[in-house]
């Protein structure tokens, strides 16, 4: 918060929700960030008896182990693995890739794709893979990359696309057993690309009011003000509670890039399990740059799906519990021996309540 | 271009051209100068404070410093942290093959006037040479020894509910910098790094030392980290205002943008000092009298408690502070 308007705005918004607030509505932040951002700025203790709940909205959370034992395996394999930090701690089936570096795999944090194309262009007698982990706000950036190396002819450079798109997620949330959800916060970054009306049938096909919002803290409390006048009101709606950033019709430019690179296919959700149309893949004029089909990559075990069970991030991800239920959390699942992805990534449900909210109370007044 | 070469690790020839045409130019001592294999230092009256830190910062020069002004403002704070006066410096370089000599120039350079601007001797050093690829241009070691002031008595048992929290200036400016100019990962930011000694910094609050019960350099971890130690050992709170904690604009800008928490960000110039909360607004304004400590706030309070930190948010929400896993941004320093 940067002014004291701000602060006088985001104060009169909390007494606005909090006259309004009698019962323990259930809200739903969709978004990893938001999860975080909730945690971070100490906004859960203020809210009670609201309860907010996080969601499928942390990409690499919701990375399917499958896809994780891929990504490492691609690591071993000599290749040059590019990757967004966040990846680098997540553990797979008993490793990781920061294992795989320390054990000599050539693993690369960038915070660009385009950084990774210029290691291709440096290193053409090797593969570069990125590991394209991200919703429809990291996509626009990939589609760039690959058609940046596809310009340069860098034969060298692949994407391992485990892109996901919000939209099919937010319906297989709503129709699945989810928890009964009285309101939802919509993602503020990703809802810039695809739009505010993309969204409108999750009031006007499921009666869920909800609104799209940004990540500060009056952001985050207009939005919640926004939903909570919607439900008083009994008329559900999709609102834009962040008209500075999102259109409702999004951002077209990025959208007709995505539509360019890559086509929709069935992916595999951590917790939603496998949801149509809910991938991106690249388009086969592009297909020399699929990992997916130049590398022989491991099927995934069925033991080793078993064998991680005991962590409850799918449940966490789909809004069943709140990472203290779960019996690993705080205990053998901590950041520094993470057991699932939500306790290492910097949107992960898990890692936010370990940082911000595991110590309860004693706060002194 | 002249590069270093691994003859000038040969101990011989080599190895005494280097020190003469570039070593024993920038650094005025006598000890040095004698070219003995210890130097041998006068008695002093009173407790010595040892330390040794290791420099590997990547890259050797980011805005604001290098590995060089570093190796001295790593050391010197850290005695100065201690309570100690800091007086000898000795300075090991590690130097890979293919160095640019102009390069290493500037580093020495920059060590030598760092340590000549806060008074610091340095009395012993040591070169090696290893094959390209087996370090990343050079590393430095620096040990230090100073003199243990006795009206600074420091200790977390010292520390009692009450007291003050003092940060001497704005949090994370030396981890956006560096950050800034990495490979792979730079921005455009008008951050420089904080880098500096402190020991003149502190002097200026010497009136005060007997009412200073704790002092720690926020460095790697951050202020968030040094909180947390204090709060284990002492076993006490500290709740931090978020109000009150100085940071740019353009830090908790990149910050936001990078996914990081400036309360972890490294620190190079920064010290955290606890003091009896009677005299904080004067240690604070005599923090601010110096051009290190403009930006110096009082930035939270140490209650009682159980060991843990707090951030007590602008809106009135409170979330913990925890102590900080895994690294964000390895070779900060």
């Amino acid at each position: 918060m940067q002014t004291a308007a701000e602060l006088s705005f985001a104060q009169r918004l909390l007494t606005l929700i909090m006259k309004r607030v009698s019962g323990p509505l259930v809200i739903m932040e969709v978004c990893g960030t938001h999860t975080t951002a909730v945690s971070r700025y100490g906004l859960r203790p203020l809210l009670e008896p609201l309860r907010l709940l996080s969601g499928p909205g942390c990409p690499v959370c919701v990375t399917a182990s499958g896809d994780l034992d891929r990504m490492i395996a691609l690591a071993g394999s000599g290749a040059i693995v590019a990757t967004f930090g966040d990846l680098l701690r997540v553990p797979g089936n008993g490793t990781s890739l920061e294992q795989a570096q320390a054990a000599g795999a050539d693993v690369r944090v960038v915070y660009s794709p385009l950084d990774a194309v210029r290691i291709a262009a440096e290193n053409r007698d090797r593969p570069v893979v990125f590991l394209g982990v991200g919703f429809e706000t990291t996509a626009p950036g990939l589609a760039l990359a690959v058609k940046q190396a596809e310009r340069e002819s860098l034969g060298n450079f692949y994407l391992y696309s485990c892109l996901k798109t919000v939209v099919p997620a937010l319906q297989a949330l709503l129709t699945g057993d989810a928890p009964g959800l009285d309101g939802l916060l919509l993602p503020g970054h990703v809802s810039s690309v695809i739009g505010r009306q993309a969204q409108d049938f999750v009031a006007s096909v499921h009666g869920v009011p909800a609104a799209v919002t940004g990540f500060t803290e009056s952001d985050i409390l207009l939005g919640l003000a926004a939903v909570i006048l919607m439900i008083e009101k009994g008329e559900p709606g999709v609102v834009n509670a962040y008209p500075r950033v999102v259109r409702e019709a999004g951002n077209v430019t990025a959208q007709k890039l995505l539509s360019e690179v890559f086509a929709a296919a069935d992916a595999e959700w951590r917790g939603l399990g496998s949801i149509p149309g809910s991938g991106l893949t690249l388009r086969p004029q592009f297909a020399r740059h699929d990992a997916a089909l130049h590398f022989d990559l491991p099927q995934p075990q069925p033991a080793q799906q078993a064998k991680e069970e005991p962590c409850r991030c799918g449940d966490v991800l789909r809004g069943a519990i709140i990472p203290p239920e779960c019996a690993l959390f705080a205990g053998r699942c901590t950041p520094l021996y993470p057991l699932g992805p939500c306790m290492v990534s910097s949107e992960g449900a898990c890692a936010a309540y370990y940082r911000y909210e595991r110590k309860k109370g004693a706060v002194p007044a | 271009m002249k590069r270093v070469l691994l003859a000038h690790g040969d101990g011989g020839l080599y190895a005494a051209a280097l020190l003469k045409t570039l070593f024993l130019r920038y650094f005025n001592s006598q000890e040095l100068a004698r070219l003995s294999d210890a130097a041998l230092l006068p008695a002093v009256e009173g407790r010595l404070a040892v330390t040794t830190d290791s420099f590997v910062v990547q890259p050797v020069f980011f805005p604001g410093g290098d590995i060089g002004k570093l190796a001295v403002c790593g050391t010197v704070n850290d005695l100065t942290a201690a309570g100690a006066r800091p007086l000898y410096l000795t300075a090991s370089f590690i130097l890979e093959e293919g160095l640019a000599l102009d390069e290493l120039e500037a580093v020495v350079a920059s060590l030598s006037a760092t340590a000549e601007a806060c008074g610091v001797q340095v009395v012993a050093g040591d070169t090696k040479v290893v094959p390209r690829g087996q370090a990343d241009k050079v590393y430095i070691n620096t040990t230090g020894i100073g003199l243990a002031d006795p009206r600074l008595v420091l200790g977390a048992e010292r520390v009692t509910p009450g007291a003050a929290v003092i940060l001497s200036g704005t949090a994370g400016d030396h981890g956006i910098a560096v950050l800034s100019c990495r490979d792979g990962i730079s921005f455009r930011t008008p951050v420089k790094s904080d880098c500096a000694p402190l020991n003149r910094l502190l002097e200026s609050v010497s009136p005060y030392y007997p009412a200073i019960s704790w002092m720690r350099d926020p460095t790697r971890g951050g202020v968030g980290a040094v909180l947390n130690e204090l709060a284990e050992s002492g076993a006490a709170d500290i709740v931090v205002e978020e109000s009150l904690l100085p940071i740019r604009p353009e830090v908790k800008a990149a910050s936001e943008l990078l996914g990081l928490d400036p309360l972890y960000l490294a620190n190079e110039g920064k010290m955290v000092i606890v003091v009896d909360e009677n005299v904080a607004h004067n240690v604070c304004s005599a923090l601010r009298a110096h051009p290190l400590g403009r930006d110096a706030e009082i930035i939270g309070r140490v209650e009682k408690g159980n060991g843990s930190v707090w951030l007590r948010t602008r809106l009135g929400g409170t979330r913990a502070v925890e102590m900080p896993a895994g690294l964000p941004l390895p070779r900060i320093c």
